[in-house]
């Protein structure tokens, strides 16, 4: 488990699992209907002009996250 | 807040269920899919009814119903809003979610996009839940084949248990197979076996332990394992909905409460209590990642790379918004350059005609003022605003809905979001900001789109600073002929260059006045933001013509037209109304004439935008015309008399630009005040918007003429005059 990491922290263009997600909620719902459950592979497509937010590949889709809804989820690194 | 029962909900369905009593070969099938499936296309498609189609996240924000007939029978389909799940986080999903529960539609059409299944399914298999009555359609199968995308669509009906169509809306393929799988299913000719989601054992056993009850209690329409599950996951919207839609307070029934209790113990033996709603959701989404595996094949792992392409120009760190800026101002380049001579023949023309009315009027030897009332009055203000605003807006709707079409809106509230991130606001009020250029009423109702209350009456409140194509006429006539000046070869650039600036100082007062909302009356800290970067479309040229024009233009073009005349015809009347010695209009503008000046406007432009609260299509035409009735008689067929008109009453480049400024931040035009009203239901707000508005006009016209009447600066205009008078 020493390999786990919140998703913001995750390298531009390297994959990482989902672990854990650290959010409550609606948050939560609203991030697992977008397919982020545990051992869904996530990769870091590219930061916006201002570095926030980053767009992640989640199953297929491109979607884009803040660094606080994406620091509430856990990946580990392959 | 939000989307009010009576355009979604409950009078939406008794109205539907009416129908369906009335007549028995009337079906109804609910049209559900995630955001940004080309579900509306589907939609258009179908009905034929011409609904705005665009590429972004969230498009139908009301519920559309059409029609259609097929195998003799009448069809209505309702166009539920684009959801990536019924659990009702938002007041969109709720109100798809209890259409398809409560609204017992004869069928629901799942729209899926072919190229992204796996996430689509995911909703697929919670409509599932509710009803077996589904048909699967799979659409935009022309942009899977390019990205060699091959899905199986017998394999996927077969695992399923539903009907599966494969259709391209855009060009009507798989269409007809569509409306034969509605008819067969709605008849009930064909008979479904839908999959069943089998959760983990401890769930299952929560959902054995409730469902008899729920089976006991509950009419048989309702799913029990469905509802079973909602309460077990402890759902209290579902409990609402029970009681709007069918009556029944389930939290007062004894039975289910006994049995909630017993699940609860159950659950909290087996040490899960708040994971439940994880297991069921995490269950569903590895469903949908099992069904797509056995039947989509990606025969291009990089199916994707194009767009990344595409990407790492709009969104790149260096040119994603210098790109953006000189895309926009690409588009408001062509617009000027290309309205020029179609406005100027259609003002000829316009012009034409009218003189020859006058010659009838003459003739006829009818009363000097009914010719000044309807001619000089109505006519000639529609003339002007028809020829003003058509050529401009039948070039710049299609250009715009191109950007839309690609998918490049989203790009734009990619690139900004972290402005409105530092104003509290949220990033996809730059996607409610794009909808205002076209009609700020629209961009108010766009807000929907953004979940948080506080976020979305930031959007609402702010939306009026983007100005709407009712402004633009303004914008582009002062540019022309004050900024460009005269008729030099780089006029529309330069005037393009200036209505960039005035857009951009919108946007930057927008995240100001937001960033002053967050911090005093919204007070709140940003909410949670996800944006889908949809894949880049091929904009379907032909039709974005004819949509743009005949959805847009017309209907805008056709709203300024009925605003236009009567305001024309009140205008006229004002300024030829005589007490003492004076028009009437003539007394309002010298009564507001001192706090004008201290703007740097005039009285007169002062009434026209009270006279233009109605609608801001008009404000030119009437201050033309207070002008003209003043005194200055002079023949109006083209920018350049316009220029000798404002000059002749006093104008200069100030004057200009403060009614620039003040055009982008006056009162918000009567129709958007109004849907500010509906969209938060409180008088509250619409007052708000309209005093903040008009605030930051004032000061902002205020401190830019205290500056420009500085001695220095008095200089520099006396020279810019000197020049623009040499030019003539």
């Amino acid at each position: 488990m020493e390999n786990l990491i919140p998703l913001n922290n995750l390298p531009i263009g390297s994959f990482g699992k989902v672990r854990k997600l650290t959010a409550c909620g609606n948050i939560r719902r609203r991030m697992m209907d977008l397919g982020l459950v545990c051992d869904t592979k996530v990769k870091a497509l590219r930061k916006s002009p201002a570095g926030d937010p980053v767009a992640y590949e989640i199953r297929g889709a491109v979607i884009a996250l803040r660094s606080e809804e994406a620091s509430k989820i856990l990946v580990e690194l392959p | 807040m939000g989307l009010t029962h009576q355009s979604t909900g409950l009078e939406l369905m008794k109205e539907i269920l009416l129908d369906q009593i009335k007549s028995p070969g009337n079906f109804v099938i609910a049209l559900a899919g995630n955001p940004n499936t080309g579900k509306s296309t589907v939609f258009n498609s179908l009905t034929g009814l011409n609904q705005h189609t665009g590429n972004w996240p969230g498009k139908t924000v009301t519920n559309a119903r059409g029609r259609f007939t097929h195998n003799n029978c009448n069809f209505t389909l309702v166009d539920l809003p684009g959801t990536y799940s019924l659990c009702a986080n938002s007041s969109e999903e709720e109100v798809a979610r209890d259409f398809i529960c409560f609204g017992m539609p004869d069928a629901v059409v799942a729209v899926v996009d072919a190229t992204c299944l796996e996430r689509n399914l995911n909703l697929v298999l919670q409509i599932l839940e509710i009803t077996g009555d589904v048909i699967v359609c799979v659409n935009l199968l022309d942009e899977a084949e390019r990205k060699k995308i091959h899905i199986d669509l017998n394999k996927l009906s077969e695992l399923l248990g539903v009907p599966v169509v494969g259709t391209n809306a855009r060009d009507g393929r798989g269409m007809e197979q569509l409306k034969d799988a509605m008819y067969k299913m709605a008849a009930g000719i064909i008979k479904v076996n839908p999959v069943k989601v089998v959760y983990d054992d401890v769930v299952e056993g929560a959902v054995r332990l409730i469902q008899p009850y729920i089976e006991k209690n509950i009419m048989p329409e309702i799913n029990s394992r469905w509802l079973a599950l909602r309460l077990i996951e402890k759902d209290k919207t579902v409990l609402d909905s029970f009681k709007k839609y069918i009556g029944q307070i389930l939290e007062e029934n004894d039975d289910i409460c006994c049995a909630m209790e017993k699940t609860e113990q159950y659950l909290k033996q087996n040490g899960i209590e708040e994971e439940v709603l994880d297991r069921i959701v995490a269950s569903i989404v590895k469903k949908a990642e099992e069904i797509c595996r056995a039947s989509v094949v990606f025969e291009d792992v990089q199916y994707n790379h194009f767009d990344r392409k595409i990407d790492n120009i709009l969104t790149s760190s260096t040119f994603g918004i210098p790109v953006m800026i000189l895309l926009l101002g690409c588009i408001f380049w062509i617009t000027l350059q290309g309205a020029n001579y179609p406005s100027e023949v259609l003002s000829s023309w316009l012009f034409w005609i009218e003189s020859r009315l006058t010659e009838f009027f003459a003739w006829t030897a009818l009363p000097e003022w009914l010719h000044g009332a309807l001619i000089l009055g109505m006519y000639r203000t529609t003339a002007w605003v028809v020829s003003v605003m058509l050529p401009p807006m039948a070039i710049f709707f299609p250009l715009f809905t191109i950007l839309e079409d690609l998918g490049y809106l989203p790009r734009v509230a990619f690139n900004l979001d972290k402005f409105f991130k530092k104003a509290c606001a949220h990033g996809k009020q730059a996607l409610t900001m794009c909808m205002g250029f076209g009609c700020n009423a629209a961009g108010v109702i766009a807000c929907r789109i953004i979940d948080s209350p506080r976020e979305r009456l930031i959007a609402i409140l702010t939306n009026n600073y983007v100005p709407c194509n009712g402004r633009f006429p303004t914008l582009i006539a002062m540019a022309m002929i004050f900024i460009a000046g005269g008729e030099g070869k780089y006029r529309a650039v330069v005037a393009a260059i200036s209505i960039i600036g005035v857009i951009i100082l919108g946007i930057i007062i927008t995240l100001f006045v937001s960033k002053i909302l967050s911090a005093t009356m919204l007070k709140g800290l940003p909410s949670t933001f996800a944006l889908e970067l949809p894949p880049y479309r091929k904009p379907q040229i032909g039709r974005i013509i004819v949509r743009s024009i005949y959805d847009r233009t017309i209907f805008v073009l056709g709203r300024a037209v009925m605003v236009a005349a009567p305001a024309g015809l009140i205008t006229w009347i004002l300024a030829n109304t005589y007490a003492g010695d004076a028009s009437l209009l003539h007394h309002c503008a010298t009564f507001l004439d001192p706090f004008a000046r201290m703007l740097g406007l005039d009285g007169f432009i002062l009434t026209a935008f009270i006279l233009g609260f109605p609608a801001n299509e008009i404000v030119i035409p009437i201050l033309i015309m207070s002008y003209m009735s003043y005194g200055h008689m002079v023949e109006l067929d083209s920018l350049n008399s316009m220029r000798q008109l404002f000059l002749a009453n006093g104008w200069t480049w100030i004057t200009a630009v403060c009614t620039m400024l003040f055009c982008l931040n006056h009162f918000p035009c009567g129709t958007t005040l109004l849907t500010i009203y509906k969209e938060t239901q409180s008088i509250k707000w619409p007052l708000i918007a309209f005093l903040i508005n008009t605030a930051t006009g004032i000061a902002l016209c205020f401190s830019l003429n205290l500056i420009f009447r500085f001695p220095v600066v008095a200089t520099a205009q006396y020279t810019y005059l000197r020049w623009l008078t040499c030019r003539q």
